[in-house]
Order: structure tokens, then sequence, then C-alpha cells
């Protein structure tokens, strides 16, 4: 039998509240399904499946809330004969607050949507997530649309409860103090001249529908992705006083969330990714990041995180490794800036790359040739392609 | 449409990316009074281009400093 515990999302989860199953017992799994979902401080969290089986018994109930490790359900094997149905598990002496599987207020309960009911919802301003669907499934249909913007006026979206932002900022407070108190960081940082890449993005771009065009920030992604290829000391995990290097590598990127605070989801084998695949990978997760809808491997799985910070018109960034992460990578604003070259000085476009890296897992002299690496590849955009 | 339906679009959209916007001057610059990263911008741009069938290419991106620049851009270029 099978074990399926609620797995660590990150190193700020201490503990998850199960929002819903999206199993039943008797549902044949397999490996990467979607388990259940899960309320973590910072989103609701898509928890997947990493074996196959058989769904024997659910042992969590909605609405409960389990330390990490916990065992939330048994499967059995593929092969193993399953065991007699168990009995029913009563439900909770003391109940929840609230109803057992109703999702939290501002937490997407994800019915199906049809297309043409989730553009209709968009034109009348209304917000479909949060709609019971009268149709197959639950699904939301054009007329669940039309009968929601009838009866409310679109209504803007809600703040988001102050306890929801206070276990966000619990969180973040709890794994940049562990990496404070733990991690000796060393810094370093390199300005990158960026006239090759602006003028191969531009001219990439020039033809492209505005669906298809690639940021520069993806461009910075896959040359951090190809860079540590040849710097493994740098993407990898620092536990129980060793490093662990990581097998793929797992971008995790830092994404500001509206309502305050961030988080680092991972975008999986960045350094293979063909660009416009990266971008529209880059994009989604975004996307579903500020929606509160991430798969539990996006979470758990970062073996680095870059964190960009140009937009918000910084020069640098001196950025805070996530823990059991060995290195984190910054970027800076993409601007003019005095470039020598050839005894002249002019003005090129320029980025200050930075290095956060962790001095038990490597040094500064790696981490510089490190840097040098990104800045090289960012020199050569159309192999970043 | 018309200049004012388009403004319409254009704020509904933004609005859909920064719900906390109240009011937008319309000649001062956008991304000072609402706070829009590059990923912001282009699914602003993507909104647009799918309510307005407009394509936007990037060499026009500078024309688009303020919501009244945007909106001129927009009736402009509307069929």
């Amino acid at each position: 039998m099978i074990e399926f515990k609620l797995p660590s999302l990150g190193a700020d989860m201490d503990e998850g509240k199960l929002i819903a199953w999206k199993v039943k017992p008797g549902d044949q799994v397999k490996r990467g399904d979607i388990f259940a979902v899960v309320e973590t401080p910072k989103a609701a969290v898509d928890v997947e499946i990493w074996q196959d089986g058989v769904v024997h018994e659910l042992i969590t109930q909605p609405g409960e809330t389990i330390p990490v490790g916990t065992v939330m359900a048994r499967l059995a094997a593929a092969g193993e004969a399953p065991a007699a149905a168990p009995a029913p598990r009563p439900a909770p002496a003391v109940a929840p607050a609230a109803a057992p599987v109703a999702a939290p207020a501002g937490v997407p309960t994800r019915h199906p949507v049809s297309p043409a009911a989730r553009k209709h919802a968009r034109e009348l301003g209304v917000d479909v997530e949060q709609l019971p669907g009268s149709g197959p499934h639950g699904a939301v249909t054009v007329e669940d649309v039309e009968q929601a913007a009838k009866a409310v006026p679109p209504k803007k979206v809600a703040p988001p409860p102050s306890d929801k932002t206070l276990a966000m900022r619990k969180a973040i407070a709890a794994a940049m103090s562990r990496s404070k108190r733990e991690i000796p960081h060393y810094y370093l940082s390199q300005t990158v001249p960026m006239q090759h890449a602006v003028n191969w993005l531009t001219a990439y771009n020039e033809k492209r529908p505005v669906t298809e065009r690639v940021l520069m920030g993806a461009l910075q992604l896959k040359a951090v992705a190809l860079a540590l290829r040849d710097f493994p000391d740098l993407n990898g995990f620092w536990n129980n006083d060793a490093f662990e290097p990581a097998k793929g590598i797992h971008v995790g990127v830092a994404i500001s969330l509206r309502q305050g605070g961030l988080i680092a989801p991972a975008i999986h084998d960045v350094a293979e990714l063909p660009l416009d695949e990266l971008m529209k990978a880059l994009a989604d997760l975004v996307r579903r990041a500020r929606a509160g809808s991430l798969r539990s491997s996006e979470m758990s799985d970062p073996t680095i995180t870059v964190t960009n910070l140009g937009d918000q018109g910084v020069d640098e960034v001196f950025p805070i490794i996530y823990p059991p992460q060995v290195a984190i990578v910054g970027f800076g604003r993409l601007a003019p800036r005095p470039w020598a070259q050839d005894g002249m000085i002019g003005a090129v476009p320029a980025v200050v790359a930075s290095l956060g890296g962790d001095h038990r897992a490597s040094d500064g002299h790696r981490g510089a040739r490190f840097l040098a690496a990104v800045a090289a590849l960012l020199q050569e955009p159309e192999k970043l392609a | 449409m018309n200049a004012e339906e388009i403004r319409k679009v254009v704020l509904a959209e933004l609005r859909r990316i920064a719900p906390e916007v109240e009011d937008v001057q319309p000649t001062k610059p956008l991304r000072d009074q609402v706070d829009l990263d590059s990923m912001d911008w282009l699914n602003f741009l993507v909104a647009l281009n799918e309510r307005l069938k407009i394509e936007i290419p990037e060499a026009d991106y500078r024309k688009l400093g303020t919501l009244e620049q945007i909106v001129d851009y927009l009736s402009a270029n509307a069929r």
C-alpha cells in the first residue's frame, strides 16, 4: 500500500489545508495526476501524485489543516490486490469553521468554464472563478454568467482577507529569516552590455504578433539555465550539512503578487526549452501564480531562483537565497549606461546581473565565473533561441 | 467603435490586470500611475488585441505612454 503524504511545497511551509480531493476511492491514477488541492500560506496548490496506483482510502477531510508529512490517503500500487474497502471515516469531531468542501474566501474553486462563458464573463465584468456552475460536471455556462451579471453589479476584486496577507508575510518571514540565519551569503555583480541582445530580440519580435512576443526576462532565464550546465555547484540544495546537486535545472521565478508578497515557482528543465516555449511557460506561470493556481511540483522543485526587479527601476538586486537552494540570480534595470570600448566611452543598453551565493556550497571564484558565463551567453542571443 | 468605447475597453482591461487602479489621469505616463511590469504590459496589449483586433507592433510601444495616447493610437488604427 502506498502512503500519500502531504509534501513540503517550500521551505516556508509547515502545514497545509486540504481544500478538495480531485480523486475518489477506486480511481486509477498516474504519476503527475492532480490528486488534491491544498492551500498553503502562499497559494492554493494542485498537488500531484508521484506514483501510479489505485486510490484506496482518502483519510484527510476537506477543510482539515494538517502538518507536512501527514498521511492523507492510501493507494494500492499497480498489481497490488486492493484491500477491503475501509469503513467510511467519521467527520472530525470538531467541524472546521467553514463548510468542509467550500473553498476559503479568495481561493478560486475552479469549476470547468467554457471558453464562451469565460469570454462573456470578461465582457460583463463577472468573476467566473467564483461562480457555481450549472452545466455538466459543474461547468460554468454562458447562462450562469448572464445570471450572475444580472444578480449583482460587477464588483471589483475585493482586497484579500487580512489573515491571508498575514499568512503570506509569515511564510516569507520564516524562509528569509532562515536564509539570513543559516546561509553565509556572498554577493557578486557584473554589468552586462545588452546591445546585441536588444537588437536581436527587437528583430525577433518585429514580425511576431503580440501574442508571440518574447520578453527580455525570458532570454535572461535561458542564459542563466544554460550557464548552470557548467556550474552544477550553484544548482541544487544544502541539506544536512552537505550540498546535493540537483538532477535538472528547474529555475524558480520570483513573481510579485498584486495583493502583496511573492512566490517563486519553478519552470522545469529551462535549459532544454526553446525560447518560444520558455516564454509561453513564463507567461503561463505568472498568470497562474497570480490566480493562485500552481502545481505542487512547481512549488517544490526550484533548484535556483531568478529575480528580476528591473521593471521597478532598480539598478541592481542583492538577492536573498531561498533555502535550501544555494544560489539566486538578480537582474536590474535594462537601461543605457556609459560603456568603454576601444578607448572610447559610449552609451550602451546594459543590465547589472547579480548573484547571491551560499558560501558553504560554492566560493566567490566560481560565482564570478558563473556570472561571466551568463554575460557571455547574453552576447550571443541567437544561441539562446 | 468610437474613442469613448475604446477608452472603456482600455480601462476595463487595465483594471483586469491591475484591479487596484481607480482613476487614471489621461495625460500622465501610465506606468507612473499603475504598477505594470513587462509581463503585465504584454498581457495588457494581448488583451487589447483580442478585444479590438488591433495589432500593435513592438516598435509602436513608445507611442503608448499615456491613456490618451493609447486611446488615440487605437482609435486611429481601428477599422
